[in-house]
């Protein structure tokens, strides 16, 4: 009897350890011999940890299971749910970057490959480098950290950029797996559920800009994920999908994987560069953009986790395939992470354009307290908080700037009514405080005046208001980077669409 | 307790291990770190010879990173969430709970030396919050009552 159960931080976080004890005891109790699986997670957190049985019919899921219910993986009962793949949840997404996540055994590339794994690698490695630039730049597909940036005019930057191999000189790609954003895991979710989906994404990158060495700069808040990574890229050397010959093919590229160190600043790709030098993670000018100068100041591609493993189904299945899917100037599919204050949280994969509606209260279920959708943030701790009113904004790059907002990441924290957004909008700007990598005067200096200014207008200042206004501007336009440049987003969507929440206690002291 | 020469001797070993890797200060210092709970001022000096940097920029790195302590944590560091999504489902009143209960604010270790509470920002378990670290375990939808269990399995 094969047994799948997640190794997923999520599902680890809801016990999948203890029902993995739980079932080995239960199997042998009954005398049956069984074969557990550690599978990423199909991304349905609410019913984690998700037990799945092999069956001739296909793979039958139960959860969300305890170890007090684990009879019911061998008799049946309430938590079982039917075939996973008839599940609607999962019926209704489109899984390009994510087809394999929870599917396969994440370590194995045997698995990986028998799922289509390696295919757009191997068209890869029989393309040049200017062709590989050339599918890419045809997918549309733009940087899924956030900017939005066209991953295939970044990519040819580097194709461009002139080394000296004779000087030792080399390029690199570095993945930034910084993941940092709170409401946010897609990126741990594809390293502990399908991490050659990544490697096999960089390493088509490095062959279609002449890199021959990658980091992955990942979090120390990620254990479980950094666990994966490392033994998937162990299994990669020994197999020979990375080093001096890749496949076989004569190609180089070696992989590493860095840890940082706990400051979010590092997700900014300069700091990032600068940690990954050794240096503290302050943020670098540009120009010279990273794609000519930037990890030991040469030609380097920085790319989120989430665009690199997009990469594979695009050279395995073409650009117009996933050019087909998306609206306007947002092409393919995009990993929609609904967390927070919703009953139905996960990760769901989709053609761009739903709209917050459906994504919160149909495919999310509407709140986890039952209560009514007070504001989504969309894109993190450093974008906007959307108010219902605006919940029928297509999710697209363009259509989110468009309502002063960023989809960034695409993480989307639920948030009910009880929440107070004086408080988020002081947490923001309290957050960039100590998270401020100090550089710029407008972040270091301006998040500590926002906390102040907040705190006036809390105790009923209202003539701190427009100050605060004054602040998010300087510090919109004079930050150097993200940080301090998009903390006024949460802040100024809080006040503009909640004013009363900011005006309550002058409220109280008038009446 | 280790004392200097043996600290002095185990760095060696860390930084012999790390003379092939490109930009090698944070991989040292998480290894350092590892070795003995904290990054001890002394090593700095040894760290930034072996880097070809100045003991004040070694310093400066070490400080920078919220990760890296100067002296060692409780014999359990217990690392609450305190991102927005955690908050949306009452991690700041889970946080308030665990700060009475121990007697403690962000970073601080009780007397008996025994738990360090630390604020962390975001695990990735946004749609299972409020989250935690407990001992480099991770943990979903806590509660008070969640909370409490823990600690007690700490004391």
């Amino acid at each position: 009897m094969r047994i799948w159960i997640p190794r997923d931080a999520s599902a680890k976080a809801l016990g999948a350890e203890e029902v993995v004890t739980a079932v080995k005891a239960e199997a042998a109790r009954r005398g049956v011999e069984v074969t557990i699986t550690r599978n990423g997670s199909r991304g349905m957190v609410w019913l984690e940890p998700l037990v799945e049985v092999e069956t001739p019919e296909g793979r039958v899921a139960f959860g969300p299971m305890t170890p007090e219910d684990v009879a019911q993986i061998f008799d049946g009962g309430e938590l079982a749910l039917g075939l996973t793949e008839d599940l609607p949840w999962l019926r209704a997404q489109t899984r390009l970057t994510f087809a394999r996540c929870g599917i396969i055994d994440p370590v194995s590339l045997d698995e990986y490959r028998a799922h289509g794994g390696l295919k757009g690698l191997t068209r890869a490695l029989a393309m040049t480098g200017a062709e590989v630039v050339q599918e890419v730049l045809n997918s549309g597909l733009r940087g899924r950290g956030g900017a939005g940036f066209p991953t295939g005019i970044k990519w040819k930057t580097v194709h461009d950029a002139p080394i000296k191999p004779e000087l030792g000189e080399k390029k690199y790609i570095v993945t930034n797996a910084d993941e940092g954003d709170s409401g946010t895991f897609a990126d741990r979710m594809i390293m502990e559920g399908d991490p050659f989906t990544l490697i096999e994404g960089m390493i088509i990158a490095g062959i279609a800009v002449g890199a021959t060495k990658g980091f992955i700069y990942s979090r120390s808040e990620y254990p479980d994920a950094n666990e994966v990574m490392a033994a998937a890229i162990a299994v990669g050397r020994v197999e020979g999908l990375l080093g001096q010959n890749v496949l076989g093919s004569g190609k180089v590229f070696e992989l590493e994987l860095r840890v940082g160190a706990g400051a979010y600043v590092c997700g900014e790709e300069t700091a990032l560069l600068n940690s990954l030098e050794g240096k503290r993670g302050t943020v670098r000018a540009k120009p010279p953009l990273p794609a000519l100068q930037g990890f030991m100041g040469r030609p380097t591609v920085v790319n989120n986790v989430i665009s690199l493993a997009s990469v594979p189904v695009i050279l395995a299945e073409g650009a117009e395939h996933y050019a087909s899917f998306g609206i306007g100037r947002s092409k393919g599919t995009i990993p929609l992470q609904i967390a927070g204050n919703v009953k139905h949280g996960g990760l769901f994969e989709i053609a761009f354009g739903l709209t917050l509606d459906r994504i919160v209260n149909e495919i999310g279920g509407g709140t986890a307290s039952g209560r009514p959708v007070k504001a989504v943030q969309v894109g993190g701790p450093l974008g906007a908080w959307i108010p219902v009113s605006q919940f029928d904004t297509p999710f697209g790059y363009e259509e989110y700037a468009g309502q002063n907002a960023l989809i960034g990441h695409a993480g989307l924290t639920v948030a009910d009514d009880t929440a107070d957004m004086m408080a988020m909008a002081r947490f923001a700007m309290e957050f960039c405080a100590i998270e401020s990598c100090g550089k710029c005067t407008p972040c270091r200096i301006g998040a500590v005046r926002g906390v102040e200014t907040l705190d006036r207008i809390a105790r009923g200042d209202t003539a701190a208001i427009p100050l605060l206004t004054d602040l998010c501007e300087t510090m919109k336009s004079g930050s150097l980077c993200a940080l301090g440049g998009f903390t006024p987003y949460p802040v100024m969507s809080a006040l503009t669409h909640f004013p009363d929440d900011f005006t309550g206690a002058a409220r109280e002291a008038a009446e | 307790m280790l004392d200097s020469v043996d600290i002095a001797a185990r760095v060696e070993e860390i930084l012999a291990a790390h003379s092939g890797t490109e930009g090698a200060l944070l991989p040292i210092l998480h290894s350092v770190q590892e070795s003995f709970g904290y990054v001890p001022e002394e090593v700095l000096p040894q760290i930034a010879q072996h880097q070809n940097i100045s003991k004040a920029e070694a310093y400066g790195v070490m400080t920078f990173y919220h990760d890296f302590r100067a002296k060692p944590a409780g014999t359990h560091v217990l690392k609450l969430c305190r991102a927005e999504s955690c908050q949306t489902m009452g991690a700041d009143r889970v946080a308030a709970h665990a700060k009475e209960t121990l007697g403690l604010d962000w970073h601080e270790t009780t007397p008996d030396g025994k738990i360090t509470l630390e604020p962390i920002f975001c695990l990735g378990l946004c749609a299972c919050g409020p989250s935690a670290l407990v001992d480099g375990k991770v943990v979903g939808r806590l509660t008070e009552a969640k909370l409490d269990a823990i600690v007690k399995g700490m004391r």
